[in-house]
């Protein structure tokens, strides 16, 4: 994907935004969004994410409601999300990576740390300045059947984000365009969710989040609920929009091939922290956390050859728990290049080992040079069943 | 009770794991013209599989591939004698070591069950039982079909467990399903499916709610259950990526009719049904350059054609020629695979696969170069 527009402001080239909007529904975005704003601090950096950490509390007791513990659901993560490109956010269920996706829209309160959009710190914001910012920011969610009101018809599930936000407009113009940017006949308009296919669904959903012509669009499993052949089309769809609307995506998913597919860069993460960070082509070219090269060992790939020649490194036994986080490196329990007592007592911090390619393992060059060896599955699986 | 399981009956041996030749004599199950409608008063019938053929010989592992609703589920639950008796009517037959199961009565198949032919489901939550300890879910399994005594069944559940690579499997046989992982669970449902040493066991999208890595493991496993076990299994699941690497032969289906079926070599490396070539051109790999769109299959599964008018892939096809949506083409040996299809692929759509595998006859029917259809969509993407 490639960016197009640089600037913040709502370009003259958005095609959904040509004739449709009257003048007062450009004052509340210019207010937020002119090219000052994006002057103010953001830079070339759209989303900043500085130390963000969300711990869900665990409580006990029926009377006193003690707090015996927290999910480290996500445990200080540093990210920038620079403008117009896809950032790709990997990792297994359970990671929480849709924890940060939340949290970077405050639909979930972070414990601490910043999040930055375009300079702007979210958490200082209250009450209207909030909803003001959220207009910049839409989601696209996973499940198009559970996240569309099915007795709203699909122009009032486009058209509501318009209400909400107080944005007067030509109703009919309007659902036509988005229509037809997501690729919908205008006849979709009068019909109710249930009466599309999965993969038309999510356009619903997609028309819905970029109704507002936001800059930034979290998608959390955008295609995972999808049949594999429509996987593609929607995944073309995004990249137009964004070629379109010079938009910036967040994708999280647990698919590494559609987040190499669609991603510029890729933080791959692992227990609440992330574990390896680089531009998609780096990455996957040379993976260099023991956990990132497990992962990509593990997808499978529909090519017989490929397959039967494969080395396949596998991990041992499940995520452990993220409310009792193992100590040392997070991943030291299944790790197949697992060295003795460092691994077990020290976290390793992000390293840049290469221009943009930063990893949070002791080992990576020794991993990468081959002296360190992986356990085979063999020695994996018997292991797991001592 | 553990040889038992590690060499099993002297039949099962890796040596004729190999591609099937439909009809010859070792054939374990053979599927011939399996047909299931659903019925419902006051509704249209629902034809869910139809002309459904395979023969699967023992040790061999066979993948059914298709999207939801393509009727694989449904297939394998009419082998099994799980589709209610009434609103579904199953016809054809599934001669199973000389026995039709499809004939067979409800008393018989409960014996076949569990003890011949085993299956693992999807979604282990729902497929084992919440309220009653693993090790009694896996010794009601052995001491349903064997006269072992109590201890006997635990000595062997145990067994099962380690098999499937469980740590400490004493202890989890006294927990339940949801002290469990995911991944954990989908394991105890292959013990489960072990239990009697079937001769076939059918998982239906065994990995499919799992993460990579776990699936990994659980394909790993299974890999290795049925090598030394030497059952014959069926794979059901719509990741082509998952059947690359473990399937002898692939039957892809479409609207409930297998619409290609090759060993998987051939198959992938160069897929003659535009479906087939879909799927593999819309789906991004790990194994090839980054950017270039993909090239998805137009519409949706919901968009067909009834099979009785024509081919059901007509309105999604970018090869479709007149006679497409005028008589239902047949499934006929063409080569190295059965193809029901007027009009197939040419060229091999999938980049670099095709190295030391035999070209095919190109076959280019009259019909497509009249139709100037000479450069009609292959599916090669675009290389950035």
């Amino acid at each position: 994907m490639s960016s197009t527009e640089p600037s913040a402001s709502p370009s003259p080239q958005h095609p959904a935004s040509v004739a449709a909007q009257p003048a007062g529904a450009d004052e509340p975005r210019t207010a937020g969004a002119s090219p000052a704003g994006a002057a103010s601090g953001g830079g070339d950096m759209l989303l900043q994410i500085r130390n963000l950490k969300v711990h869900f509390p665990i409580r006990k007791g029926v009377l006193f409601d003690k707090e015996v513990g927290s999910v480290k659901a996500v445990d200080g993560i540093n990210l920038d999300v620079p403008r117009g490109k896809t950032f790709g956010l990997v990792g297994e269920s359970g990671c929480g990576k849709s924890t940060l996706g939340r949290a970077v829209l405050r639909l979930v309160e972070p414990t601490d740390g910043e999040v930055l959009f375009d300079g702007v710190d979210l958490a200082t914001l209250q009450g209207e300045d909030l909803r003001t910012m959220r207009r910049r920011m839409q989601m696209v969610f996973q499940d198009p059947m559970a996240s569309l009101n099915p007795r709203q018809s699909v122009e009032t599930i486009i058209t509501e984000p318009l209400r909400a936000h107080g944005i007067s407009y030509d109703k009919e113009k309007r659902v036509r365009e988005i229509l037809s940017l997501v690729g919908l006949p205008a006849a979709a308009a009068r019909r109710f969710p249930h009466e599309f296919s999965g993969g038309q669904r999510q356009r619903i959903g997609i028309a819905r989040a970029v109704a507002l012509e936001p800059e930034l669009v979290i998608a959390d499993e955008p295609v995972s609920a999808l049949d594999v052949s429509i996987q593609a089309q929607v995944l073309n769809l995004l990249e137009e929009l964004q070629e379109r609307l010079g938009l910036t995506y967040l994708v999280i998913a647990h698919d590494l091939a559609v987040v190499r597919h669609v991603s510029d860069e890729v933080a791959v993460m692992y227990l609440g922290g992330i574990v390896e960070q680089a531009s998609s082509d780096s990455l996957y070219e040379q993976p260099m956390h023991p956990y990132t090269i497990s992962l990509m060992s593990a997808v499978p790939v529909p090519d017989p050859l490929v397959e039967d020649q494969r080395q396949r490194i596998l991990l041992s036994g499940d995520l452990p728990s993220p409310a009792n986080p193992p100590p040392g490196c997070r991943f030291h329990t299944r790790c197949p290049y697992r060295q003795e007592a460092r691994c077990d007592d020290e976290r390793p911090a992000l390293r840049e080992l290469r221009p943009g390619h930063t990893v949070a393992c002791h080992y990576a060059e020794e991993i990468l040079a081959g002296t360190i060896k992986p356990r085979s599955g063999e020695e994996v699986l018997a292991s797991a069943a001592d | 009770m553990s040889e038992d399981i590690v060499q099993g009956p002297g039949l099962r041996t890796q040596d004729d794991a190999r591609p099937a030749h439909p009809g010859s004599d070792d054939s374990l199950l053979s599927v011939q013209d399996l047909r299931v409608v659903f019925t419902r008063r006051g509704e249209k019938s629902t034809v869910a599989v139809d002309e459904v053929s395979f023969d699967i010989r023992r040790g061999e592992h066979l993948g059914l591939v298709g999207e939801s609703g393509s009727g694989k589920s449904v297939t394998s639950l009419a082998i099994m004698g799980l589709l209610p008796a009434r609103g579904a009517e199953v016809s054809g037959k599934a001669v199973f070591d000389g026995e039709d199961l499809l004939a067979a009565s409800s008393r018989r198949m409960r014996e076949v069950r569990g003890r011949d032919i085993a299956m693992v489901f999807q979604d282990p939550m729902t497929s084992l039982n919440p309220v009653v300890t693993i090790g009694t879910q896996i010794s009601e399994v052995i001491r349903s079909h064997r006269q072992v005594d109590k201890n006997e069944a635990r000595e062997r559940a145990v067994d099962l467990l380690g098999r499937v690579s469980i740590p400490d499997p004493g202890r989890r046989l006294k927990e339940y399903p949801h002290q469990l992982s995911g991944g954990m669970r989908q394991r105890v449902l292959i013990a489960i499916a072990l239990a009697n040493e079937p001769r076939l066991l059918i998982a239906d999208e065994p990995t499919t709610a799992l993460d990579v890595t776990i699936q990994a493991q659980i394909l790993e496993i299974l890999k290795a259950v049925v090598v030394e076990t030497g059952s014959a299994l069926i794979m059901i699941t719509h990741d082509l990526g998952v059947v690359a690497g473990l399937c002898d032969t692939v039957h892809v289906m479409y609207q409930g009719r297998v619409v290609e079926s090759a060993a998987r070599r051939p198959l992938f490396a160069t897929p003659r049904h535009p479906y087939t070539g879909g799927l593999l051109a819309s789906v991004p790999r790990l194994d090839t350059p980054r950017g270039g769109k993909l090239l998805p299959i137009p519409g949706s599964p919901t968009d067909v054609l009834p099979w009785a008018q024509g081919c059901a892939f007509v309105p999604r096809c970018p090869n479709s020629i007149d006679v497409c949506s005028q008589h239902p083409p047949a499934l006929e040996p063409e080569g190295d695979r059965s193809l029901r299809c007027y009009n197939p692929l040419d060229d091999p759509p999938v980049r670099g696969a095709t190295d030391g595998l035999p070209q095919h006859s190109r076959t280019t029917t009259a019909a497509s170069s009249l139709d100037g259809r000479d450069e009609s969509p292959s599916f090669d993407r675009k290389q950035p």
